[in-house]
């Protein structure tokens, strides 16, 4: 069945992680719900600063300030950038047929029995944790393995980013020859 | 953990912070001092000697105030725009090596707030959020001249941060490290970065103009063209803490260029210094050496500003895109071409 926490004798991490998955969840929920596209946006960067958070409480520095470099500090920012442009009202929000909100309940609800079924059924296996002292987050660590054992997915990805940039460029190009 | 642990680094962080401030507070009346003597002019003189007083009278002028509020929808966000500026204007100071350090009550005390094995990445980090606070505050305004000044530092920041984060990648490439205690630390004796890694030096010292949101890249709040870009509507002290995180931005910029490039707190002789008078009185007069070093950078920051006028936007996006990336990049090369000359020279069979 659903394991239910020991509040009464938790420690500080399980305090701490509770608080941030509170936010993150909270925020997550107000993006979606917040009228404001520029509100929204500014949720998910909150979103963005406590999955970082949890970043941290799992020991993983380097990977918690890329999530922030390049979430928080490189793509929001372009969103905002573009929501203030195109200066998105309330007013102009688009509204949904019937049937599209009729969709949305159902799958909605279908996601919901399918997480509850999932909660259910899984066994979740904790054991004790025990800190070997391995070191698995530094730049050194991950560099190696990242260049030794998964090269080539990592070099795949940089193909793949690459290919979306010369996308952009390109469809940035087309516009101004056409003028 | 060890309760005096707890209080040497929360001595060392209020030092800190007292220090940013006080140089924030007075790198106002250096600008104004600077700026007078390079227009041959007096400059502040009234406040106490040579208008030493005069940040506090500023000061005490900006608390008094009244506080003018637009009629924003945005109430909350007008107020949060100046507070996220200053955090994170002052949120940089914790990884800076201020020194090397000090043996003091039978311990060895490390002059830096905190020593994370990713420094570098740290400082960038909190320096790609700090638009945050210029953006958010310019749209909270509800004025399209802030908007505008709001749009053009977030394009400007994204547009800078690329090259900064470039040329960072041929300085660690080098220093093989992204701590900066162990950066300064490799730069012992006159073996500074800015010898080796030049080209690097001069794009982070560009990019580092443009991140502060100095002139000549102050277009966030071009006054001929914006009235005041994001601070327009802003009156009192959230005025001040806008004009406050740009002096203190600048500060912590010269110091991250004065560690990184200039040796941090390496002076000649330090070594010899460190043996014959002592730890602590050397490391105390590495402090100084560090102070000076950035203490320069602020004069050229301000140097700069009373000498190159604004550039226009279009030449600020064709500096960033088109000359420094492209040149950091190939400065990358060159980096990896030195370091891997044995092997490249093996390989061709010299």
């Amino acid at each position: 069945m659903i394991h239910i926490p020991d509040f009464a004798n938790a420690t500080a991490v399980q305090i701490i992680f509770c608080i941030l998955a509170f936010i993150t969840l909270l925020t997550a929920f107000l993006t979606i719900y917040s009228r404001n596209p520029i509100h929204s946006a500014i949720y998910l960067v909150i979103c963005f600063f406590s999955i970082a958070g949890h970043y941290l409480l799992l020991n993983a520095q380097f990977l918690a300030i890329v999530h922030i470099i390049v979430y928080s500090g490189a793509i929001m920012i372009l969103f905002l950038f573009t929501i203030m442009l195109m200066n998105l009202n309330e007013q102009k929000e688009v509204h949904k047929p019937r049937i599209t909100r009729l969709g949305a309940i159902v799958s909605f609800c279908l996601i919901c029995l399918v997480l509850i079924a999932i909660f259910i059924n899984s066994k979740p296996i904790v054991g004790e944790y025990t800190a070997t002292g391995e070191d698995y987050q530094s730049i050194k660590v991950l560099g190696k393995i990242l260049l030794n054992e998964y090269m080539v997915p990592f070099e795949f990805a940089s193909i793949l980013l690459l290919v979306a940039m010369i996308g952009a460029v390109l469809l940035s190009k087309k516009e101004k020859i056409e003028k | 953990m060890d309760s005096t642990i707890i209080i040497e680094k929360s001595v060392i962080i209020v030092a800190v912070f007292a220090l940013t401030m006080l140089m924030a507070m007075y790198s106002t009346w250096a600008e104004r001092k600077v700026a007078a003597w390079l227009q041959d002019r007096v400059g502040p003189n009234r406040a106490g000697p040579f208008g030493l007083f005069q940040p506090l009278a500023d000061g005490l002028k900006l608390f008094s105030k009244e506080e003018f509020e637009p009629n924003t929808p945005n109430r909350f966000l007008f107020f949060v725009g100046p507070a996220i500026a200053m955090s994170t204007a002052l949120m940089t100071s914790a990884v800076i090596p201020w020194g090397d350090k000090l043996h003091l009550f039978g311990r060895d005390i490390l002059l830096q707030a905190t020593d994370l094995n990713i420094g570098l990445l740290y400082f960038f980090g909190v320096v790609s959020v700090g638009v945050y606070g210029i953006m958010i505050g310019g749209w909270a305004s509800n004025n399209k001249f802030s908007l505008m000044g709001a749009v053009r530092a977030a394009s400007q920041m994204v547009s800078y941060e690329v090259a900064m984060g470039l040329s960072m990648i041929a300085l660690l490439m080098m220093t093989g490290t992204l701590s900066l205690r162990e950066i300064s630390a490799q730069q012992a004796g006159m073996n500074w970065n800015v010898f080796y890694q030049p080209l690097s030096f001069v794009i982070f010292l560009i990019c580092a103009f443009a991140e502060a949101n100095r002139t000549p890249f102050d277009l966030a709040e071009c006054e001929s063209e914006l009235i005041g870009g994001y601070h327009t509507e802003y009156s009192s002290m959230k005025m001040g803490f806008y004009l406050f995180a740009e002096y203190a931005n600048m500060f912590i910029s010269s110091t991250i260029l004065a560690v990184l490039f200039f040796g941090g707190y390496n002076y000649p002789g330090m070594s010899w210094a460190v043996e014959n008078w002592g730890v602590n009185i050397a490391n105390v007069l590495g402090f100084g050496a560090l102070f000076i070093k950035l203490c320069g950078f602020i004069f050229f920051f301000m140097w700069v500003r009373w000498t190159i006028p604004r550039f226009r936007y279009d030449q600020l996006m064709h500096l960033g895109w088109r000359i420094l990336i492209p040149l950091s990049i190939i400065n990358i090369m060159i980096v990896g071409v030195v370091i891997l000359r044995a092997e490249i020279f093996a390989y061709l069979g010299f």
